[in-house]
């Protein structure tokens, strides 16, 4: 059934591109946490007062929006490194920067989540009613304790679906990490791609793995969110149709 | 930093016309193909709306950098492609991106109008009935017309993804914006061309959000003449 260069061990590619595979998971996942951190910051600086902050945040988003997701991989890793490697020099060290392709490779996707995601979580942030903020104050709560007790479960549970989507943008972008020569999936079968002259077994093999990682994360997300709602009657499984994030 | 830009500034406008190109060609076609599409994925009969969410599925669960690929590349392989007719578009690459960014777009502008089409109030469409419509002059004249003012921003939206989506090209060989970019870079590693590709997209999203946003308030200026 299998062709024989999509075997495992040295007549095939098959465990290449299942490494592959593995290695995109673990750059979304670092691309993930990085994003989220990146994402809250810029929520929390977009609500603030200061407008310096909702200036830098605003303008942050702007950027990403407007600027290929390639572009901004590019970006990261050469001019990103070009003054890592500059500022490191200023220090008095001189022993040359080299960037670690996942790291830059992460950082890039991180960044980019990370704007789509602050607009998502300041969604959330507004979507809490203000009454129960009111009521949480009357009962005698602290500032910090309506945050907590109140306010960030709820943003956790209205910003889900918003992340969900993110997710799946994210899965997808890991593969233009592959400019950067990062062994990814994609990377990975583009070289077994041209080490074989088959590519259009390889790129199909990999389209079927993407596929079953969008198909595994849809499965995940959509427990996931069952398992946010279960409080609240009637949305146990709300699921909106995706729109893209914009 | 200014004498890159007067040595390679010409080759730079030369790949944003190209994405331009790209991008407004892909952004109708796609609009035409995703029309049917949406009312197809809406469909009551499973055999019409299953291949629709198939294709809508596919398209958006993988990668359109793998997309690109399988159809310049992988396509390739097989003698029987390069000797049929539709080599005229698989052997070319810009034919091919062409291709590729707009079944791409297709799927995601069909997935936000059947978004709008399910927004149109559903009394409008009674009423519409009740004047003795048919059921292809409601689609016609009301829900379309509709499902399409409500959808605008969305659409929008998915016309700036498409912009950065068409950078992708560039990864089988055509020489759009990033693709020139791409190979300034690769004669003399001067990282500054990056930040000169990176304002001209930017000035592409903006002129499309210009563009959006001009056509809301013409789309709904008959709700502001009242008021």
């Amino acid at each position: 059934m299998i062709p024989e260069i999509l075997h495992f061990g040295d007549t095939g590619f098959g465990d290449e591109l299942i490494v592959g595979a593995l290695v995109t998971v673990e750059i979304a996942i670092y691309s993930l946490a990085i994003g989220l951190g990146l994402g809250l910051a810029a929520a929390g600086a977009k609500l603030s007062h200061s407008r310096i902050l909702r200036g830098v945040a605003e303008t942050y988003s702007l950027l990403i929006r407007g600027i290929p997701e390639l572009l901004i991989i590019l970006l990261v890793y050469y001019s990103g490194g070009a003054a890592i490697g500059a500022l490191l020099e200023a220090f008095g060290y001189d022993g040359g920067f080299d960037f670690n392709k996942r790291l830059a490779g992460s950082l890039a996707l991180g960044l980019i989540f990370g704007a789509f995601a602050s607009e998502v979580f300041r969604g959330a942030f507004m979507a809490v009613p203000k009454g129960q903020i009111e009521a949480a104050l009357a009962v005698g709560m602290t500032r910090r304790q309506v945050f907590l007790r109140v306010r960030f479960p709820q943003i956790l549970r209205f910003a889900l679906p918003g992340l969900g989507n993110l997710w799946m943008v994210l899965l997808k972008d890991t593969s233009l990490v592959s400019v950067i020569a990062l062994d990814e999936l994609m990377r990975e079968t583009s070289v077994a791609a041209e080490a074989t002259q088959r590519p259009f077994v390889f790129y199909l093999a990999a389209t079927v793995i993407y596929l079953l990682l969008t198909v595994v994360s849809d499965i995940f997300r959509a427990r996931l969110e069952r398992h946010a709602n279960r409080g609240i009657a009637g949305e146990a499984v709300s699921r909106p149709p995706a729109p893209r994030p914009a | 930093m200014l004498d890159l830009w007067i040595r390679y500034g010409d080759r730079l406008i030369d790949g944003a016309l190209v994405t331009v190109k790209l991008v407004a060609l892909a952004c109708i076609i796609g609009l035409v193909l995703a029309i049917p599409l949406a009312l197809a994925r809406r469909s009551n009969r499973r055999w019409i709306s299953v291949p629709a969410y198939l294709y809508i599925y596919f398209f958006r669960g993988t990668p359109l950098i793998v997309q690109l690929a399988l159809l310049y590349y992988g396509l390739a392989q097989f003698e029987a492609v390069r000797e049929s007719p539709f080599w005229i578009v698989l052997g070319d690459a810009e034919y091919c991106g062409l291709l590729g960014l707009t079944l791409n777009t297709t799927a995601y502008v069909a997935e936000i109008l059947r978004g709008g089409i399910a927004a149109v109030p559903k009394g409008e469409v009674e009423a519409a009935e009740a004047c003795g419509m048919s059921r292809v002059t409601v689609y016609r004249r009301i829900v379309l017309p509709r499902a399409f003012q409500i959808a605008w921003p969305a659409y929008g939206n998915e016309v700036i993804l498409l912009l950065k989506g068409s950078a992708l090209v560039s990864t089988i060989t055509v020489y759009d914006l990033m693709g020139e970019t791409r190979s300034v870079f690769s004669r003399g590693y001067d990282d500054t061309v990056y930040l000169y590709a990176a304002a001209l997209y930017l000035i592409l999203a903006l002129a499309i959000t210009g563009t959006f946003r001009l056509g809301e308030r013409r789309m709904n200026r008959y709700l502001r003449a009242s008021a």
